[in-house]
């Protein structure tokens, strides 16, 4: 404990930390940090969903069906949301459903930055024919609307939430490619990697070492901004019945399930929805955020 | 100014092969044999089946066979759809114009009420006007769009029982579609209420469309607005006693405007990316709901053709926002 303090006032000498920096510029945006609290909350119920739900999320309480939410006539406290059509708890089902959003947003995110950072450099740093024929390819995944693409892809891989993951992470590599890409080819010019290569160092050094950390940032802010589009997209793939297949409650497979009763039962459909909306307006409060606390050109302004 | 539109276009020639390619590709991954899926359930004899794998060219070596379709489709033969055995080129352009008018419109509902929102967010920045805009605009970019629309329905189409849930006009009404946009057919047959019931099932899908354009379109215009508001050639405008109306609405609100195109020109694959579900939600019989049908059918050559013929139409507009850049921008053009 001392010596954290100790450490602290020592800080106030020194240039602040690069986390310290980005905390103080994150925590100016209050959207921002609003947004990061919900994302800490679903993060929780990612991993803990299924302790905290009050029922199980799939067990079917056949004299219960389409029960309203509490607060409406007819409606229970035993089912504070109320029940779907087969007689399943909708609050417990939703908290459940978050981890199937998160997951596609992590598994999503990590396999299209890793791929597209690789890419992204060895564009950079490749001969001109190489950087050439890897743009090309990546203009034509672009050509593509992403939902339509994933959406072929899906169909050949057949439909499941692990084919609409690997469909999106295609998809949205293509833009962390041209990120990465744009950034090395500017960081290439700078005096401090010419230094780097008379030294000695070699491209693998050069290229991750050298070049990659200071590339970061708007890669960083692409991130945030992608992990809303996977869930969004996983939650769109899973409404046209091309996704998660029921009965897995991930939320667009729920919306796809409550359309038949959506002029009967209100809160079938607009609870899943609310879900998905909160979840990705959060994320996207953090990226906003993110870009604020990172991109130094706006730092001052 | 020659050499750029040259260079662009030769770098359009790869990617549409790349195109053809990738769609062409798609075709034999997808599972099941297109052959046995097309004789359905009867099933069909082995004479048949190699008699009919002749005639779509499937016994052929596949480089052959993607030389034949590359060919064929700078020929405009898409093939033949399995289901409804009309061409596929067909069937895009009878369907075309209702995503094209639905789009248009929600392109026109993003602009006319985005622009204004940007202005109006960029000029009060800090202020409530600009808060209130931005957090709608952000919840808007957020928006599954998909959810939007029955929540839409729910509250329009259900409690309230203003407009219609599906379709493009109302049952009652018959006419030929000359040009295909039920607005102006409608118009012009003369029918008594045609035009208001294309209207309003119109309305909910321009919305649910427009929406994430809007939003982006609002976010745009306030950043590029709040970029050129900072330049010394407005403080001047501001030193001269230029009135703020039209320091904004012409002086910067022109200069603004150049990246604001780009991101209009750039969302139509956003559009039709979201057309596929508006479409669906809606029974809007366009493009999007065609694709989406098609792979349900697993009609192989629709896919295939629907997905060039959309990839080529985002590029040749991309491609045309690229040129119309660099003819504004002369700096764009040196690189």
């Amino acid at each position: 404990m001392d010596d954290a303090l100790s450490a602290e006032a020592e800080m106030v000498h020194e240039r602040p930390g690069r986390l310290r920096e980005f905390w103080f510029y994150f925590r100016e945006n209050r959207g921002a940090v609003i947004g990061l609290w919900i994302f800490a909350v679903f993060a929780f119920l990612a991993i803990f969903g299924p302790w905290v739900a009050p029922h199980s999320a799939t067990e079917q309480f056949r004299s219960d069906t389409l029960v309203p939410p509490v607060w409406q006539d007819g409606g229970s406290w035993k089912y504070i949301l109320g029940t779907d059509p087969l007689g399943r708890d909708m609050l417990s089902r939703l908290i459940v459903g978050a981890r199937f959003s998160f997951f596609v947003g992590i598994v999503v995110v990590t396999v299209a930055a890793t791929g597209g950072i690789l890419v992204g450099l060895i564009a950079g740093f490749a001969p001109r024919w190489l950087d050439s024929i890897i743009m090309r390819v990546m203009d034509i995944i672009l050509a593509f609307p992403s939902l339509l693409l994933a959406l072929v892809l899906v169909a050949v891989l057949g439909p499941s939430l692990t084919n609409a993951m690997i469909a999106i992470a295609i998809v949205l590599q293509p833009h962390y490619v041209r990120l990465t890409r744009a950034s090395v080819l500017s960081e290439r010019q700078k005096d401090y990697v010419t230094s780097a290569r008379v030294a000695g160092a070699g491209y693998f050094r050069l290229m991750f070492v050298t070049v990659l950390p200071n590339c970061l940032a708007p890669i960083i802010v692409q991130a945030a901004l992608s992990f809303s589009t996977a869930i969004l997209d996983a939650a769109a793939l899973g409404f046209l019945g091309m996704g998660a297949q029921p009965p897995t409650p991930e939320w667009g497979t729920m919306l796809a399930e409550a359309r038949e009763f959506i002029l009967r039962a209100w809160w079938v459909v607009t609870f899943p929805g609310i879900a998905i909306l909160v979840t990705v307006l959060a994320i996207n409060l953090m990226g906003d955020g993110l870009r604020d606390a990172l991109d130094p050109k706006l730092k001052r302004s | 100014m020659l050499n750029y539109i040259l260079s662009r276009l030769l770098t359009f020639i790869p990617t549409f092969i790349g195109v053809t390619l990738i769609s062409f590709s798609f075709i034999r991954a997808l599972p099941g044999d297109p052959i046995v899926v097309m004789a359905g359930e009867r099933g069909l004899s082995d004479e048949r089946y190699a008699e009919l794998s002749a005639q779509f060219g499937f016994d052929r070596p596949i480089y052959i066979q993607f030389w034949e379709y590359l060919t064929g489709v700078l020929q405009g033969d898409l093939g033949t759809s399995f289901v409804t055995k009309r061409p596929v080129w067909d069937e895009f352009f009878a369907l075309f114009p209702a995503t094209l008018e639905l789009s248009t419109c929600a392109m026109i509902f993003a602009v006319v009420l985005g622009l204004p929102a940007g202005v109006i967010a960029a000029v009060n920045r800090g202020k409530f006007f600009d808060r209130a805009l931005m957090s709608t605009a952000l919840v808007g970019y957020s928006m599954p769009i998909f959810w939007w629309a029955l929540l839409l329905i729910i509250v329009f189409s259900g409690n309230l029982g203003w407009t219609p849930v599906s379709g493009r006009i109302s049952l009652m009404y018959y006419f030929p579609d000359a040009t295909g946009f039920m607005l102006i057919d409608s118009l012009a047959s003369g029918q008594k209420g045609a035009f208001s019931s294309a209207v309003q099932h119109l309305l909910l899908p321009t919305i649910v469309l427009g929406t994430i354009p809007l939003a982006v379109i609002a976010r745009q215009t306030r950043s590029a607005m709040l970029e050129v508001l900072g330049e010394d050639y407005i403080r001047t405008a501001r030193a001269k006693g230029m009135s703020p109306g039209r320091i904004n609405g012409v002086h910067a609100l022109r200069n603004a405007m150049i990246p604001v195109i780009t991101v209009i020109g750039l969302s139509v694959g956003t559009l039709l990316a979201g057309a596929i579900l508006t479409e669906t939600i809606f029974s809007w019989p366009g493009i999007g709901k065609w694709m989406v049908d098609s792979i349900f059918r697993r009609d192989y050559p629709v896919v295939q053709g629907g997905l060039l013929l959309i990839a080529v139409m985002v590029m040749v507009v991309n491609l045309t926002v690229d040129m119309l850049y660099g003819v504004i921008n002369p700096k764009i053009r040196k690189r």
